[in-house]
């Protein structure tokens, strides 16, 4: 199959301001996993430590 | 001293140098013969020692000028060098153990907060690191601030709110040396970071307080002796002694525990935003390790074509033409 006639070429890449809509997207997109991923194993390193680890010991119930 | 002894030295061998500049003028002057030679050995040994004793002594005298250290202060001036302890939250992905904070700033409060002050952290900071919101309102308004002026442009006082700083315990100074007998207690806001050793000073020395002074040490009126405090002499008393503080959660309070505790809690009034930092750094370092190895992966790619080409020499044919 031909690139320049594949579906992906024309809806994405053949105009530049798709393209770069695709490229903030994808940024966007990215940044959420990357940082809810990362957030996720900081939490598992740290498990017990933090504040929200402890909070509901002296949280009161409202 | 010794480089003055050598350089002595040379000149009391200077006549054998004067020989052993004769011997080889006659050497050179002197074909193959062999006669020179064997005049030679007590004038060549001569001149060979001295050329020794000076090499060695132009070492020992530029190592007595440029080589030993200079210290301006006895070890005792410096203080005892601390003990590197294994803190947990010092570890590059690990942050600051809250539990371990909250019992800290317990102590702080029911210990060194009667002669510390720690002005830089404010009431609002122990949310949510610390305290809870109710708990860090109700400590506040134990305090009374100054308020804004009134109509009649007099200061009243108000209950503290989250936006205003822990209260020092003297209003200055000078009160905070009056009251100390003229030693003036440090603001712990920043004290981690202002002490050489950080953490492991300040552990060692609220735990490093012996029973009594060793013999022979001089310790002046006032003060006390601790072995890591600079010069020894320390107006601060030991303070931590076991189950001096009730902790909340049951800890056992320990001299050491509560100094672990206090320590942790100064380093975290120091460097609130580490938790933070450190989870912000294991972001870079994951994300920049893999484009690091996309990149050079990239490179081998491209130059893959040029680096197994192969460079053949291909010499000119001999010319055709007539000589």
């Amino acid at each position: 199959m031909n690139i320049a006639n594949s579906g992906l070429y024309n809806t994405l890449f053949r105009k530049n301001y798709t393209f770069l809509g695709l490229v903030f997207a994808g940024a966007f997109g990215f940044e959420m996993f990357y940082d809810t991923r990362m957030n996720k194993l900081w939490d598992s390193i740290n498990r017990g430590r933090q504040w929200k680890d402890i909070r509901h010991k002296y949280a009161e119930e409202e | 001293m010794l480089a003055r002894t050598c350089l002595r030295s040379t000149r009391a061998f200077a006549s054998a140098r004067n020989g052993a500049v004769h011997f080889s003028k006659r050497a050179a002057s002197s074909s193959s013969s062999g006669a020179a030679a064997d005049a030679a050995p007590v004038g060549l040994n001569v001149a060979a020692a001295a050329a020794t004793a000076v090499a060695a002594g132009s070492i020992a005298w530029y190592y007595h000028l440029y080589g030993p250290t200079a210290h301006a202060m006895t070890p005792a001036e410096e203080g005892l060098h601390p003990a590197k302890y294994p803190w947990v939250h010092e570890q590059m992905f690990k942050t600051f153990d809250h539990q371990a904070l909250r019992r800290g700033f317990q102590v702080y409060r029911e210990v060194c907060a009667s002669c510390h002050s720690l002005s830089r952290v404010p009431y609002r900071a122990l949310v949510g690191t610390i305290l809870t919101v109710d708990e860090a309102k109700a400590l506040a308004e134990e305090n009374e601030y100054d308020n804004e002026p009134n109509d009649e442009g007099i200061i009243e006082k108000r209950p503290g709110k989250l936006a205003d700083y822990l209260p020092a315990p003297y209003p200055n100074d000078e009160a905070a040396r009056f009251a100390n007998n003229g030693a003036l207690p440090p603001d712990l806001s920043l004290i981690t970071k202002a002490r050489h050793g950080g953490c492991n000073y300040i552990f060692s020395l609220l735990t490093g307080y012996p029973d009594e002074p060793p013999a022979g040490a001089q310790v002046g009126s006032g003060l006390n002796f601790n072995p890591y405090f600079p010069g020894t002499g320390i107006a601060m008393a030991r303070v931590l002694y076991d189950g001096l503080v009730d902790y909340e959660d049951e800890t056992p309070a320990s001299t050491s525990q509560m100094a672990k505790d206090v320590v942790e809690f100064l380093n975290w009034a120091a460097e609130p935003e580490m938790d933070d930092r450190k989870r912000m750094g294991m972001k870079v370092l994951v994300c920049t390790t893999v484009l690091f190895a996309l990149s050079v992966w990239v490179k081998r790619y491209k130059w893959a074509n040029v680096k197994s080409r192969k460079i053949a020499y291909d010499p000119p044919k001999p010319a055709k033409t007539r000589e």
